[in-house]
């Protein structure tokens, strides 16, 4: 059975699974009695379960086994939640986020077994029933399905075939001997749902569930034809074990589309079957064939995952997709049609008259086509944009782990997560974000004791608000802890070299603080395995510039610090605003302008040798684009300047250009890394004639 | 091109550098287009040219007569820019006054001692190959652009 074409999907829903899960136990950890979220996870722990055995993955089912367990009685109402509970199910989680990053890097889950958290499950299961003297791990999910099945009354007779089993000599001494030895000897028939997919799977875990309590000694179909799925909704075995009927028959039902399971006690002397018990059933049919050992069934599956290994083997499985609301496919698909009639229209005037192409009609079409590029750039763009949401919620979840780890309280609160953000960015963007949070819970915040000594509210808080300014998308993490002192960075700064004393003199605090961002300055006294490693902020800082945004701190001593990340909302396309240098063309983002001016040139003044224009109150100092780019200016010394006021956080310049051409959607293109370009060019774009122009990085210019 | 190339031989590009020739291994050569409008880069590398659009793709290009230091270059009709890929993922573009054939060389008519180690460009020649009469300076494409890679570094 190939479900190598299946893994795509199921590392997908896996992972929303896995989310949901963390999501609903966190609520779970502040509600514990919240009956619809118990549900909701039980219903998402049973799904994953069920995947995982379907495509195989041994280990990771019988941990989701394991937790839904627990899930289960807590959904009975039969133990309490408690903080013990709740952190081994984060652990269980983590354990199967682990197998998943495994399946999705090789194919393959991994070897690792999660001994100690499965350990710790079964633990919890048996505290949290003690009174129940039969406590096991399968009680559980055994009465669940018990619930769920219809009564149906029937003869008992047709469902259980393992009564008609004919005994070979060899056979029938294995019994005896084990019974002797204090064994039991079941007869098992085990029915399937109707709609179940993928049998032999389900077969297969019976079997597996089974081999762990004893001994099949025989079943029917054989091993090789239910591994084939040559059987229909029923089969039939023998079983030796020291469990008990009942115990049994948990274990059989607690395998996820078992309709019914009937077990009864083989009467060795006398070869017939006494009924020990059995459960509400469907239907079923019959069939018998020979036996085989059950170590058949083990290795099928192993086969099947060596496939699935190999088949995507060399290809890391890493999602490249994006899910797209169908509305936003249906818009593109309208925009298609158009733009399919608007080239009919040019084919009909192509057609026609030379007398009436000039009539206008050619310049309405050119018009309907801008139009409906404009509208299809950005539809195609929509969708690219993914919400923060899938990065973020991966968040509360983390700060609840480091709250227990620095056993200091603390709460995250998010906002914005809806804001949406190009695919590219998206991908990008977790790991600084995580930096930040982390910063913010390991230094940011103080003790709780510091906190209440300080009279602020004992439990930290962490804000993540993501919102929409202009082109940029702009991101905060923000605590309400000790803030940054600046006298200490500064201490540390001398101390280590970065900055003399002469120079610190000359800083100010802002300045200062932005030294955190150099690389391998780490204020943290002490190394923590949180944070303060010394790879921190300037890695966060590469990695937003990389992305074409920047970062900057404000930071208030004792009222806590906030770090701003302002993102581009998408990389490939920006509009822009072209200028003319010469009879060159070069474009400048439009996200960095801030106003255009035209200043007489007795309106310069200067600083420092520097020009400058006094603007609206401030003193703007102005970079004369055509000396900066070595061009040849096309203006006289006596005009006017055309100056373009860009901004970069809050610093301000003046760009001097010779024209202005006007705004213009502009699609980015690398130049390549052979050509040096000391960074004043951040790419190139190529204009509707063909021609190339340059794109100005203002970060670089101011 | 009724010669293949085996393993004992390779087939080159030759161009032609004033009365120079040299040969590029074909292997490289992604692409021969006409001289076309460049856009200059400021501050770029005396010899980047600047960057063209080459059906979409924007590619840099430089002058071999001014990377070898010889007279600026004399656009004509045979002017060609040879689009290079150094690497799989990288294009780079080569102005050259002409491109003369295409020539399959054995391998062991390329004299790899040849090289003058006064000669500047000596570190990116490969070889100097006999096609008869003519010497054919055969270059060494991937040593040409890293080593421009760590100057930029």
């Amino acid at each position: 059975m190939d479900v190598s074409q299946y893994l795509e999907i199921f590392i997908d829903e896996t992972k929303e699974h896995l989310q949901s899960l963390n999501e609903q136990l966190l609520i779970l950890e502040k509600e514990p009695e919240n009956a619809e979220t118990i549900n909701e996870i039980f219903r998402a722990a049973h799904t994953l379960k069920g995947m995982a055995g379907t495509m195989g993955y041994k280990r990771m089912q019988s941990m989701t086994h394991n937790m839904e367990n627990v899930f289960s009685e807590i959904r009975n109402g039969k133990m309490s939640v408690t903080a013990m509970i709740i952190d081994v199910l984060f652990k269980g989680l983590d354990a199967l986020e682990n197998y998943l990053a495994n399946i999705s890097s090789g194919g393959d889950e991994g070897t690792e077994e999660y001994a100690e958290i499965n350990g710790q499950l079964e633990q919890c299961l048996k505290q949290g029933l003690a009174g129940s003297a039969e406590a096991t791990v399968a009680a559980a999910p055994a009465a669940t399905a018990t619930q769920v099945a219809t009564e149906v009354s029937e003869a008992a007779d047709a469902k259980e075939k393992y009564k008609a089993f004919t005994y070979a000599d060899h056979e029938k001494h294995a019994m005896t001997e084990a019974i002797a030895e204090g064994q039991h000897a079941y007869g098992i028939t085990v029915l399937i749902q109707e709609t179940c997919l993928l049998k032999a799977a389900r077969a297969f875990l019976v079997f597996k569930t089974l081999e762990d309590i004893g001994t099949v000694i025989k079943s029917e179909p054989s091993v090789q034809d239910i591994e084939d799925e040559k059987f229909e909704f029923d089969f039939s075995l023998v079983l030796l074990t020291k469990e008990n009927a009942e115990k049994v028959k948990q274990l059989i039902m607690a395998v996820s589309e078992v309709d019914s399971a009937y077990v009864g006690e083989i009467d060795q002397s006398k070869l017939t079957i006494v009924e020990e018990s059995r459960t509400e059933t469907t239907e079923s049919v019959t069939k018998t064939v020979e036996q085989n050992t059950a170590a058949a069934v083990q290795a099928a599956p192993a086969k099947e995952q060596k496939k699935a290994a190999t088949q995507t083997a060399g290809k890391a499985v890493a999602s490249r997709s994006v899910r797209v609301d169908i509305e936003k496919l249906d818009d593109l698909m309208n925009l298609v049609s158009e733009l399919i009639i608007a080239k009919n229209g040019l084919v009909s005037i192509n057609n026609t008259d030379d007398a009436n192409r000039g009539h206008g009609g050619f310049n309405e079409q050119i018009e309907y086509l801008e139009r409906i590029t404009t509208n299809l750039h950005t539809s195609v763009m929509k969708v690219r944009m993914v919400p923060l949401e899938s990065v973020v919620n991966r968040f509360p979840r983390m700060i609840r782990d480091l709250s227990k780890k620095l056993d200091k309280k603390m709460e995250l609160y998010i906002s914005g997560e809806e804001t949406e953000l190009d695919r590219t960015v998206i991908d990008e963007i977790g790991d600084p974000l995580l930096h930040l949070l982390r910063n913010a819970a390991d230094h940011g915040l103080e003790t709780n004791e510091e906190r209440v000594a300080a009279g602020k509210p004992e439990v930290g808080s962490i804000f993540l608000n993501a919102y929409q300014e202009g082109n940029n998308v702009v991101i905060e993490v923000r605590d309400d802890g000790k803030g940054i002192d600046a006298e200490k960075i500064k201490q540390k700064a001398i101390a280590k070299g970065t900055i003399t004393e002469e120079q610190a003199e000359a800083m100010t605090d802002k300045e200062i603080i932005d030294l955190l961002f150099r690389p391998s300055f780490s204020t943290a006294e002490k190394i923590s395995d949180v944070s303060g490693r010394g790879v921190g902020l300037d890695v966060v800082k590469t990695k937003i510039e990389s992305l074409g945004g920047d970062v900057e701190v404000r930071t208030t001593l004792g009222q806590g610090s906030n770090f701003i990340i302002h993102l581009p909302l998408t990389l490939a396309i920006i509009q822009s605003l072209m200028v003319e240098l010469g009879s060159e063309k070069y474009a400048i983002p439009l996200g960095s302008i801030q106003t255009i001016e035209d200043i007489p040139v007795s309106d310069v003044k200067y600083v420092q040798t520097k020009e400058v224009i006094h603007l609206r109150g401030a003193v703007i100092p102005l970079i004369r684009l055509n000396e900066v780019l070595d061009v040849e200016s096309s203006k006289k010394s006596d005009e006017n300047l055309t100056v373009v006021i860009v901004t970069k956080g809050d610093k301000q310049a003046g760009f001097v250009v010779d024209n202005l051409i006007g705004q213009q959607e502009i699609v980015i293109k690398s130049i390549g890394k052979y050509i040096n370009n000391t960074k004043m060019i951040s790419g190139a774009t190529i204009l509707g004639d063909g021609e190339v122009a340059l794109i100005l990085d203002v970060n670089t210019l101011i | 091109m009724a010669e293949l190339a085996t393993l004992d031989s390779k087939q080159y590009i030759v161009v032609e550098l004033g009365s120079e020739q040299y040969g590029i291994d074909i292997q490289y050569i992604d692409n021969i287009v006409r001289m076309q409008r460049i856009t200059r880069v400021p501050k770029a590398q005396p010899y980047f040219k600047g960057v063209i659009n080459l059906r979409g793709e924007v590619i840099p290009v430089m002058s071999l007569r001014l990377k070898f230091e010889f007279d600026e270059d004399v656009i004509t009709g045979n002017t060609r820019i040879l689009i290079l890929k150094p690497d799989a993922h990288s294009s780079v573009g080569i102005i050259v006054d002409s491109v003369k054939e295409v020539l399959t060389l054995p391998n062991d008519m390329i004299d790899k001692g040849a090289k003058d180690a006064n000669d500047e460009r000596a570190v990116y020649l490969s070889g100097v190959g006999k096609n008869g009469d003519n010497l054919i300076s055969i270059l060494n494409i991937v040593g040409m652009f890293t080593e421009k890679e760590d100057e930029n570094a």
